[in-house]
């Protein structure tokens, strides 16, 4: 059974058995979709975007796991539920909400990000580029490593729960993604940046490359599971840019891993990928995991249901 | 937002991007093109990725276009595979250049082999081997 206690600097209830408690979370937003199709054929990052939008009318839903355990801290786990929406072909719109729970801590929400895609070219191109805006309402103590910029290290991640949760940063951010299909791969590369909306700190940069490619480019006559058609393999190398102020590598965190995307027949993706930090500042490893499902047209199977 | 997506699908039915395709793109060659293996493996690509807007017997979806109609039957294969891979983003087609191409030629395989079922001349290991679902979509 999870009980509800009172941690010591603040009236709002946490959950004892934390990673219990997210789990919870993660099966109530599963439990929403219905009759799900897989989101195929996509890069399979973690933060890397390719120019991969989502189709017109299709919803994906897809549940993100990142943990890791900080030196001199506790290991955290942040869930973040994402709803992407196929606006138009050239524009997807995606809204996520995080929550994160830290051993010996406590369980909470750390608030919600609402991005917008837009491809600016309408056919394909060698490179193709995706303009990239997101608004973000997040208290300092998220940890879904989404993106690192600026000074972004291992020191933000052992501050206590009840310290980051009061300090909320509404943040506007702007990636330019460029992204090139060839011969069955696929380059990305997402420059980033973020400026606080509530201070006058200086804006943060940041990076991501990504390169993938499926394991096989025939699809195979018979129905498989395990066919090397359902999965995709790459590799990501993502990290902070420093600021306005001090631009560079000096004092970032920087990660390297392998990424792998496994496409359940007529079912969900899963994707899974550890990352290593590369130098002092980083977390020694992040583990990810997602599972993504696309529900096809989704308004239109409201309609067809109340015919 | 809803009927501004409509009509521009609407659109779509035209066939207006066909002028766009470039010579040497138009003139591209299927190399699955017949192949019953490749056409199994195409309905199943089909199944997952197109017949959510055209429908699983490929006969269209609400003003989304037959793909069995003679406009795509009579354009060459590769005037679709530019299709696939470019989209016609402002009438509502999505581009897939994340599929592979072979497997979009897989794909073009596939719809062109509606055009012979239309006249009962079935590709039998194809039909053996596509999903069930659309076994039962051509059978309706």
């Amino acid at each position: 059974m999870i009980t509800l206690r009172k941690i010591s600097s603040g009236a709002r209830p946490t959950c004892s058995f934390g990673f219990l408690c997210l789990a919870v979370i993660c099966l109530s937003g599963g439990s929403l979709l219905i009759s799900p199709r897989a989101a195929a054929q996509e890069p399979p990052y973690f933060v890397t975007y390719s120019h991969a939008l989502e189709e017109p009318g299709n919803l994906e839903v897809e549940m993100k796991g990142t943990t890791a355990s900080p030196q001199n801290g506790n290991r955290f786990l942040s869930g973040t539920l994402e709803l992407e929406y196929g606006a138009t072909a050239w524009w997807t719109t995606e809204v996520y909400l995080t929550g994160q729970t830290t051993a010996n801590d406590s369980t909470i929400f750390n608030g919600f990000r609402w991005e917008n895609r837009f491809r600016p070219l309408l056919r394909e191109h060698f490179i193709n580029p995706v303009l990239y805006v997101e608004y973000e309402n997040l208290n300092e103590a998220d940890r879904s490593l989404l993106e690192i910029t600026g000074h972004d290290g291992v020191a933000d991640y052992i501050v206590p729960n009840a310290i980051e949760r009061g300090q909320t940063e509404r943040s506007l951010e702007m990636k330019l993604i460029l992204s090139s299909n060839f011969r069955g791969w696929n380059f990305s590369e997402n420059f980033i940046s973020e400026k606080d909306l509530n201070e006058s700190d200086p804006w943060e940069f940041g990076y991501a490359l990504g390169v993938s490619r499926p394991l096989a480019l025939a699809a195979s006559a018979r129905s498989c599971t395990f066919c090397r058609e359902n999965f995709a393999a790459g590799l990501e190398l993502y990290g902070g840019l420093g600021t306005t102020d001090s631009f560079g590598w000096k004092a970032t965190s920087q990660y390297l891993g392998p990424t792998i995307g496994f496409t359940i027949p007529r079912g969900p993706t899963v994707t899974f990928s550890p990352n290593f930090g590369l130098n002092a500042n980083s977390l020694e490893v992040i583990y990810r995991v997602a599972v993504s499902y696309e529900v096809q047209q989704v308004f239109g199977r409201f309609h067809r249901s109340q015919q | 937002m809803v009927a501004l997506f409509a009509l521009s699908v609407c659109v779509a039915a035209n066939g207006s991007w066909l002028k766009h395709v470039p010579d040497a793109d138009r003139r591209k060659v299927n190399p699955y093109a017949g192949q019953p293996d490749a056409i199994a493996a195409g309905a199943k690509m089909f199944a997952d990725h197109c017949a959510q807007c055209h429908g699983p017997d490929a006969r269209g979806h609400g003003k989304r276009p037959s793909l069995r109609s003679g406009r795509v039957q009579s354009a060459t294969d590769g005037e679709i595979f530019w299709l696939l891979r470019n989209g016609n983003l402002t009438r509502g087609m999505p581009d897939w250049s994340f599929i592979p191409g072979p497997s979009r030629w897989q794909i073009i395989a596939y719809v062109k082999s509606l055009g012979a079922r239309s006249n009962s001349n079935l590709a039998p290991a194809a039909v053996r081997n596509a999903p069930a679902t659309l076994i039962q979509a051509e059978q309706r």
